[in-house]
């Protein structure tokens, strides 16, 4: 039953896209481990690091597309999500440090020390184990969706409103990590991390294998959020998003729709986000930053709304844009995202995914005139 | 899914009971002191002049307007006004609107299916497959509105005519007790408003209808007993030859 569940959704098109997200999960670590220093074909380290953060933003991505494509709850407050299952990643990986901080405290984190703490809070009890952290990853952003979603979709709060929420959501947490007593690390965040699972999380194996984790992650959503669309309850969601109190008049709670799939994509950013941790060494409150959940929504926007291809499409775009802009004319790059926020939301309302199928369907159409 | 709120409200035979009913939108009174009564099987016509309250009675009736004051049981056991619009619709009321809203991005066989009685927690309906028994009511459903050849054509495609249809349809698909059918012909053709109240007359064989409607001719085909509405409250009852001899309702739809 569950495979069937699982397989239903799976078109072709998207079967290739997942296996194409593997093969750049496979080879691309790969090609680093095993490629001699001096082959051509050789990713560098960085590289896949920088993959490997990609497919993180991506999976990302697609939690914001399943709400906001399929479901027309347009959040602005994912990257929060994203940043709780990073700062529970954070955790495990700072208990993991033990002795060999600055202030080798056994038991405390430096940055505990530092700030004179006598003993650990309350809520860091457990993270020193890896398979507490795992499930708090997936706890944490869940229930505040839950809790967040539960008021706000029971009280039919929607469109510009509901909005304005979760970008007031991540705010309040961007506020509140950067205090010191809140017992995170405060601006600073946490950093410095040594070991995940006990290998050094500097290693390019380690590397290689956390960005196979990242792709495999996202290939594991792609598949789910795909059986859920393909499925009646992914009719049924779609159809809260176009008529959403046609919708209650026959009859279905369509708060409980949209508090599914809002949990369900919670879920799968926080996921992403403690991929995300152990691959750039750091977790502080600027992942909390408005901007970056705008950020998300713009991939998605960018790559294809309401397509399962187009936000990963999307990330993978936008970052590389930014990657290489931030390097080649640092100043110029929030001018060229605002100038691409314009032109996607003017020239490409269906993003690079609509645009490839009203150029293939122009394609098919020729064909099919010249033969007739 | 059981309907949470049924309370005893009221024992009456009626289907529909709505007693008292007011509603006022800031200051504006659209119901004043309103009462209607919908036996089972009926078929009802209700007619009144722009702003009668036809459309906030609907409101009313499917728990999207809460009345400031007045009693609405259905089936002599549910309180309507303690109930949201989808406890409603599981109770057995649906209701298709004046301007056809169908599912624009759905195709007309996913509108029916989505309309289906049966089927509403999202849990199920991960895992549903469509079963025998509802394709078959699809195809029969299909027939009966003539859309069988438009069945994988998207909502948003379909003619004005054609959305009148396929909201029908999904009445039917909901299988109700009570329908609600807000201005089923606006916009038709003479010759589909005729087809339209034989459906309506068909339909009318195993569930109850009220009808709102300001086509006059299309009343008079469907040959019930008539209600008019005016300001908020009920102005004349009985055959559409005995109101429209009424001289108040002379005066309503002429003016004075």
């Amino acid at each position: 039953m569950v495979t069937r569940f699982l397989w239903q959704g799976m078109t072709r098109n998207l079967r290739l896209f997942v296996l194409l997200v593997l093969a750049v999960g496979i080879l691309v670590p790969l090609s680093n481990l095993l490629l001699p220093a001096d082959s051509a074909f050789r990713m560098p380290s960085w590289a896949v690091q920088l993959v490997g953060k990609y497919l993180c933003y991506a999976s990302l991505a697609l939690a914001v597309d399943l709400v906001w494509g399929f479901c027309g709850i347009l959040t602005l407050g994912h990257a929060a999500f994203f940043a709780l299952g990073g700062y529970c990643m954070g955790m495990y990986l700072m208990r993991q440090i033990g002795t060999r901080g600055v202030y080798g405290n056994p038991l405390l984190p430096d940055f505990m020390v530092f700030l004179n703490y006598k003993e650990l809070p309350w809520f860091w009890h457990g993270f020193d184990s890896f398979w507490f952290a795992a499930p708090m990853i997936v706890l944490v952003p869940s229930v505040l969706a839950l809790a967040l979603g539960w008021f706000a979709f029971r009280s039919r709060v929607t469109g510009v409103y509901l909005s304005i929420i979760t970008q007031a959501m991540t705010f309040a947490l961007l506020l509140a990590f950067f205090r010191n007593d809140m017992g995170l690390g405060g601006n600073n965040g946490m950093t410095d991390f040594k070991d995940i699972l006990g290998y050094s999380v500097q290693s390019d194996t380690t590397r290689a294998v956390l960005c196979f984790a990242s792709a495999l992650a996202l290939a594991v959503f792609l598949v789910i959020s795909a059986a859920i669309v393909g499925s009646r309850f992914g009719k049924a969601l779609t159809a809260v998003r176009d008529a959403e109190s046609r919708m209650r008049f026959l009859g279905y709670r369509v708060e409980r729709y949209k508090l599914f799939v809002f949990v369900l994509s919670a879920a799968m950013a926080g996921i992403a986000g403690a991929l995300y941790v152990p691959q750039v060494g750091i977790i502080n409150p600027s992942e909390f930053s408005p901007g970056n959940s705008i950020e998300a929504v713009l991939w998605v926007a960018v790559g294809g709304r309401g397509t399962l291809i187009g936000p990963v499409i999307g990330a993978f775009i936008v970052n590389f844009g930014k990657t290489w802009l931030t390097g080649a004319l640092p100043e110029v790059w929030l001018f060229a995202l605002g100038a691409l926020f314009i032109v996607v939301t003017l020239l490409l309302p269906k993003g690079v995914v609509g645009l490839w199928n009203q150029f293939m369907n122009r394609s098919r159409e020729r064909r099919a005139r010249a033969a007739a | 899914m059981k309907a949470p709120g049924i309370t005893h409200a009221r024992s009456t035979s009626a289907l529909l009971y709505l007693s008292g009913v007011s509603v006022s939108f800031d200051g504006f009174k659209a119901l004043n002191n309103l009462s209607l009564l919908i036996e089972p099987g009926e078929m009802r016509a209700i007619i009144g002049p722009n702003g009668a309250g036809k459309t906030t009675m609907m409101d009313v009736i499917t728990g999207k307007t809460r009345p400031d004051s007045g009693e609405v049981v259905f089936d002599g056991r549910a309180d309507l006004t303690k109930l949201d619009e989808a406890n409603i619709a599981t109770l057995g009321i649906g209701r298709k609107f004046q301007k056809p809203t169908v599912f624009e991005n759905h195709t007309v066989r996913d509108n029916l299916l989505l309309a289906l009685a049966g089927m509403r927690g999202w849990y199920q309906l991960l895992m549903a497959a469509p079963s025998k028994a509802e394709n078959d009511r699809l195809e029969e459903i299909l027939s009966i509105i003539r859309m069988g050849p438009q069945q994988h054509m998207l909502g948003a495609r379909l003619s004005h005519g054609q959305k009148q249809w396929l909201e029908i349809g999904m009445l039917l698909a909901q299988n109700p007790k009570l329908m609600l059918v807000d201005e089923p012909v606006a916009g038709m053709t003479d010759v589909e408003t005729e087809t339209t109240a034989q459906v309506l007359r068909e339909v009318n064989k195993s569930h109850s209808v009220v009808v709102v409607e300001h086509d006059m001719s299309f009343v008079r085909a469907l040959g019930v007993k008539v209600t008019v509405l005016h300001e908020g409250s009920t102005l004349a009852e009985g055959s559409l030859d005995q109101v429209s001899a009424d001289p108040r309702v002379v005066e309503v739809y002429l003016g004075r």
